[in-house]
């Protein structure tokens, strides 16, 4: 079972690798629409990566209204 | 699948119709057999119906609701992504002759019970986990509808109150509750979630008026597959997405998952017809098409370019989808090769994309409309394309410009029987916004003279994201209450300093300091915090420090429009605006 850090810290460097953004740049409670500089399609995108990589399904409405990395983080341990 | 070349166009006479209900309950008669609603997961297909099965799901509801009270003008609010479920719900009450309440389901919980509320909803259908966050405001019970339905319920979950919707189901046939023109069909809140709440009063004419006008000019016929992503409560999906499509005998396509890859995947998996899409999700799609278009090797980019060449200058004065097709088959084929028309609204749209469309052969019906006056008041009518204006008034509607300057720029004002009968609950507004039988819509605009509106702004204090989003200063004010300040006030920074533009639009927040105060960092970041709890597209972007107090009513109100103006004389944009 994975901690929240653990997850925390994969979504940081899937939305580092998928975004082009510096690593070290990115903290768990960053307002990620603002910190990688996307709109509420591309975090769409990200969502899709992230599912893939831990294996679950977050159906949209999970995942509306989040916008920290921490939140996101939640959603995903809550369904692993 | 019809032959597009030559559609099947139903004709359908509303002139008769005196309901919504009326209209809708001789479809699903009429069009029986015909594939109705098509619901999809990812990969996976939920459900098809037919508007025979549409209407045994629909009816037991309607049966339930009666057999609670729900009668003549009682309303019902929903709150749901878009699924068949929202649609049978809404069927239900227009059958059990009750006041449609359609809600966003993209507002938060606590901007959904005053609206509960303020719309005296007696009962609710909404999705489990919506329920679930309205419930954990633990909000007054005398601010929430005394029934509750709720679909999408997981396994073991407390239900709080509410029944499920597979239970909500009483015996025996319900009784159609007929209505006429002028009774309430929907409130449809424009605004309100942390103010003053604008439900706007349309009647089963507005609509009835509206379908017969938009489906002259996009027809709709059983066959055609209408993809529907914009929010069902939106005024132009449950037009194009449900009241259009039914009457016709068309099909509406739901997706659970409104991911962009899904969402691309449904055009070629269900030949879609026709779609309505927000400026930001078509700038998506143009973005994805000139990145495929880039890595075309060179000779197959070169004949490509030709050919999109050949296609503009031969749809120049009209378009010809046929022929758009031959020659750019690729990329219709991309779009499931049935596409005709992709509408788009809520927001504006720059110019440059309509183009980018059109000249692929891609026909995008921009219009212009705004929720107290139903769908669409404005429409291209492709005779021929201009990408440059929201097209001319529809039929029936009487649009002109009052106020206008030397640039012949003023506000729009528009008298029409799509018009919505008023304010819920509110006079005042409704005397200030209806003004003679003329709706002053707040916006600034120029009719050219092929008779085409163009648009340049807004004169109302409100900005429209490019998501098509309504956001109203005095709405996210909440969100600062506390601030240690003396004063403060949200506006829309086109309503201090006005633009001639649509895009772009942004919020700011005017600071009146106390006595001997500083703006420091921590006060800075204070507003920060306060700001990241908005949803992202309710955010201030800057903030302006004012050094007198507000001039205020004898109510205490703020008078924003003094303020601004004061604000605007003293400071420029440049000067005054610190970026947060």
């Amino acid at each position: 079972m994975k901690t929240i850090e653990q997850i925390i810290d994969e979504i940081l460097n899937l939305a580092s690798t998928h975004f082009n953004v510096d690593r070290a740049s990115l903290s768990p409670d960053d307002d990620f629409f603002k910190t990688l500089g996307i709109d509420s399609l591309q975090a769409l995108s990200l969502l899709t990566r992230l599912e893939n990589h831990f294996s679950v399904e977050l159906p949209d409405y999970e995942v509306q209204g989040v916008s920290d990395f921490r939140t996101l983080a939640e959603r995903i341990e809550a369904r692993l | 699948m019809p032959n597009n070349s030559q559609p099947q166009v139903v004709m359908v006479d509303l002139s008769q119709q005196q309901s919504l209900g009326s209209a809708l309950r001789e479809a699903l008669d009429r069009f029986a057999d015909e594939t109705c609603l098509i619901e999809a997961d990812r990969e996976r297909e939920n459900h098809r119906l037919t508007y025979r099965q549409f209407k045994e799901m629909a009816l037991p509801l309607a049966a339930f609701m009666q057999a609670r009270g729900f009668k003549a003008d009682s309303r019902a609010a929903i709150i749901m992504t878009n699924q068949s479920r929202w649609l049978a719900s809404a069927y239900a009450i227009f059958h059990a002759g009750g006041v449609l309440v359609p809600l966003d389901y993209k507002l938060n919980a606590y901007e959904h019970i005053p609206l509960l509320a303020h719309s005296k909803a007696e009962i609710l259908i909404t999705e489990y986990h919506f329920w679930r966050s309205i419930k954990q405001q633990n909000p007054d019970p005398a601010h929430l509808p005394p029934t509750v339905i709720v679909t999408d319920v997981p396994k073991n979950a407390d239900l709080m109150g509410a029944i499920r919707w597979d239970e909500a189901k009483a015996e025996g046939e319900p009784a159609f509750v007929p209505r006429t023109r002028q009774d309430w069909a929907c409130i449809v809140y424009s605004s309100g979630t942390g103010g003053r709440a604008k439900g706007c009063v349309l009647t089963h004419e507005n609509y009835l008026e509206q379908c017969a006008s938009l489906t002259a000019l996009y027809p709709f016929w059983p066959g055609v597959r209408y993809l529907s992503i914009l929010p069902t409560n939106h005024a132009i999906d449950f037009m194009v997405g449900f009241i259009g499509p039914f009457v016709c005998g068309a099909t509406v396509v739901h997706l659970r998952t409104l991911r962009p890859e899904f969402v691309r995947e449904a055009f070629t998996r269900f030949k879609i017809t026709y779609v309505a899409l927000v400026p930001l999700i078509l700038k998506n799609l143009q973005a994805g098409l000139e990145q495929r278009f880039a890595e075309l090797p060179p000779l197959k980019r070169f004949v490509f370019n030709q050919l999109r060449a050949l296609n503009k200058a031969m749809t120049k004065q009209q378009p010809n989808l046929n022929l758009s097709r031959k020659l750019l088959k690729q990329v219709h084929e991309a779009f499931g090769g049935e596409l005709r028309a992709i509408f788009t609204g809520g927001a504006f749209s720059d110019p440059q994309m309509l183009q980018f469309f059109y000249d692929l052969g891609i026909q995008v019906g921009n219009g212009y409309g705004l929720t107290e006056a139903g769908t669409a008041l404005t429409l291209n009518d492709f005779k021929p394309f201009r990408c440059d204006t929201v097209g001319k008034p529809l039929p029936g509607v009487e649009a002109k410009i009052i106020n206008a300057g030397e640039d012949g720029i003023g506000q729009v004002a528009v008298r029409s029987k799509t018009v919505m009968s008023h304010y819920l609950d509110d006079p005042e507004l409704t005397n200030e916004t209806i003004v003679d039988g003329w709706l002053i819509t707040g916006d600034l605009g120029r009719f050219d003279a092929m008779g085409h509106l163009q648009l340049f702004g807004r004169a109302k204090n409100m900005i429209v994201t490019e998501e098509g989003k309504n956001v109203y200063p005095e709405d996210i004010e909440s969100a600062f209450e506390g601030l240690p300040v003396k004063e403060f006030c949200v506006f829309a920074a086109n309503y201090v300093w006005p633009e001639r533009s649509m895009l772009g639009e942004k919020l700011i927040i005017a600071l009146r300091l106390n006595e001997g105060q500083q703006f420091t960092e921590e006060l800075k970041q204070d507003l920060i915090r306060r700001n990241a709890k908005l949803l992202n597209f309710k955010r201030i972007s800057g903030y302006v420090i004012w050094d007198a107090d507000f001039p205020r009513t004898a109510s205490m109100k703020i008078k924003r429009f003094v303020l601004a103006e004061e604000i605007r004389a003293k400071f420029d944009r440049q000067a005054a605006l610190k970026e947060l």
